[in-house]
């Protein structure tokens, strides 16, 4: 079950600094959001406050109707970097949420097998991190999100350190699989090309402190394909996406 | 010694990275035999370097002009030997097994006590900024002073028994193993700790799962420092004053110029710590394998 995401007047300060706000959001169940805006701008404090990792100094977050407060098991989040364990195979890694959880390891063998397909990590269940490429990585990384059944998917810049054509590619399976449980997704990126493709609302921050300046809604139909970009909505939404940050 | 693989870059351009994929199976075998290769050279390596000394030194104690009792000759510290490890006659009424073992009762459990405060003092005051300012002061402090300058000190306190060495063996194995619980802790990544927090990890697991696995690298090497270290605590405090251990072994055997038994403790010594050395790598070489 997704479920709404929504922020009211949502500051962080760190010390003096105001990093982040008065941010007030409104994400539908299911809904796929993309944030985009300029560096230092808040966007990784905002994604951190939804997951419950950093505390709002003014304002709120809620998930549902609940205030966050602290991470929830509802939530699943990938980093920047794969953040994989290095000492841990690409089996343990994917089943460390399980593993966190109490779930026996016969349960979590078999969950993890039901999931290596999908990301194309068959033959890789017993390797380290450091045998994986990057993309592989990152596939890991998505595994382990996806194996605790979330019902929102908190990304910021997951693929930020990948190549043009790994992150492409990527970025469509991460579709595919969202396209079948239809989380609510917030993912923030610095691909405009990116932020398009995937989602249904494009949210476009401010210079630090970082306010929403603009929500551009993405109306192309899905399932999206990489066809797509070349059509002249496409273009021309980029188009507004970038204005919009110059702003 | 034994040198840990290292975590690899991960960032490769996408040619490298297919390359990469399809040869994933022999990359891994082509790493564990080259692993092999290493310790295999290792093995190879230390009779070789040894048997190296031992030529310089027949070379030299025979050459004639250094005095036997400056420098006595190999045969003649084996000899030695060989003649203290059955009968105890000319060791003070006792084996030299007898006093290797004495010793090995102080070192034993002031290791363990050593590693014990210093894990658990290093991880506190790795978690905490408060403690850190309270008690590195008196640490440092503490460690800068010279053990074999308070050592009679403490025998005076705790007494001429086995106490006083136990103690002084704590003291110098405590010190490395807190600096690298500290710096192994404190290592830990960010990102792993908010990933556990995201699965709400209790603060066992984060322990457990993350802190111990992610320093264990860095506690190894700083057990191997402290079991190297452990057997000079436990003889500093023989030295000051007891009836049985190899620090009084070499005490005794100096007193009365009886230079190849001053070898033969030393040798003990060493050995004892290689031992203990090789323990800890053994354990790490167990835990570090894939
Ligand atoms: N823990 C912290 N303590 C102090 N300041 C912080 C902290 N985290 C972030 N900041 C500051 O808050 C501001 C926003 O940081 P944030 O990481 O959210 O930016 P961002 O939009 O994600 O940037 P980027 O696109 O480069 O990732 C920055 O100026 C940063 O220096
Ligand atoms: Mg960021």
């Amino acid at each position: 079950m997704s479920i709404n995401l929504t922020t009211h007047n949502l500051v962080v300060e760190f010390g003096a600094l105001r990093a982040l706000g008065p941010v007030s959001i409104q994400i539908q169940a299911g809904q796929f959001v993309a944030i985009v805006g300029p560096s230092g701008c808040g966007k990784s404090t905002l994604i951190r406050v939804l997951a419950g990792l950093q505390a709002a100094s003014f304002g709120e977050a809620r998930l549902g109707e609940q205030i966050i407060r602290q991470p929830s098991m509802r939530v699943g989040m990938m980093f920047q970097s794969a953040n994989l364990m290095p000492w841990r195979t690409v089996m343990d890694n994917i089943a460390l949420p399980l593993e966190l959880a109490g779930i026996s390891s016969i349960e979590r063998q078999a969950a993890v097998y039901d999931l290596l397909p999908l990301l194309n990590l068959e033959d890789f269940a017993k390797a380290y991190p450091d045998e994986l490429s990057g993309g592989m990585a990152q596939r890991v990384a998505l595994g382990r999100v996806l194996i605790q059944k979330p019902d929102v998917l908190l990304l910021d810049e997951p693929f930020g350190a990948l190549d043009a054509m790994t992150r492409e590619q990527i970025s469509l399976d991460l579709l595919a699989m969202w396209a079948r449980d239809r989380q609510t997704a917030v993912m923030v990126t610095h691909d405009i090309h990116e932020a398009v493709l995937l989602s249904d609302r494009v949210l476009v921050m401010s210079p630090r402190p970082g306010q929403i300046v603009e929500d551009i809604a993405v109306d192309l139909p899905r399932p999206r394909h990489i066809e797509q970009t070349y059509d002249t909505e496409f273009a021309y939404l980029a188009q507004t996406i970038r204005k919009a940050i110059r702003l | 010694m034994f040198a840990l693989p290292l975590p690899r870059n991960n960032k490769r351009g996408i040619f490298m990275q297919q390359t990469l994929e399809i040869s994933k199976q022999n990359s891994v075998q082509q790493r564990i035999a080259k692993y092999n290769r290493l310790l295999w050279r290792l093995g190879r390596g230390r009779p070789i370097s040894f048997s190296l000394v031992l030529i310089l030194w027949y070379w030299v104690a025979h050459s004639g002009k250094v005095k036997s009792f400056l420098l006595p000759t190999p045969e003649a510290v084996f000899e030695t030997f060989h003649r203290v490890l059955t009968d105890g006659d000319n060791v003070f009424d006792s084996t030299l097994w007898y006093h290797t073992s004495a010793t090995l009762g102080r070192v034993l459990p002031g290791l363990a006590i050593g590693l014990t405060i210093g894990i658990s003092l290093g991880y506190i005051i790795a978690k905490s900024p408060l403690l850190e300012t309270l008690l590195s002061p008196i640490v440092v402090a503490f460690q800068s002073m010279p053990i074999v300058a308070y050592a009679p000190v403490l025998v005076i306190w705790f007494g001429t028994g086995s106490q006083s060495k136990i103690l002084t063996c704590v003291l110098i194995v405590f010190f490395p193993m807190l600096m690298n619980t500290i710096v192994g802790i404190r290592s830990v990544p960010q990102n792993l700790r908010d990933l556990m927090k995201m699965y709400r990890a209790s603060r066992w697991q984060m322990f457990r799962k993350l802190e111990v696995p992610a320093a264990l690298p860095i506690l190894l090497t700083g057990m191997k420092t402290s079991a190297t270290l452990s057997v000079i605590g436990a003889v500093v405090g023989e030295f000051i004053v007891a009836n049985e251990g190899l620090g009084v072994l070499i005490t005794e055997a100096r007193g009365s110029y009886n230079t190849p038994l001053v070898f033969v403790s030393a040798i003990s010594m060493s050995a004892l710590a290689s031992t203990l050395y090789s323990i800890v790598a053994f354990i790490e070489r167990r835990f570090m394998r894939r």
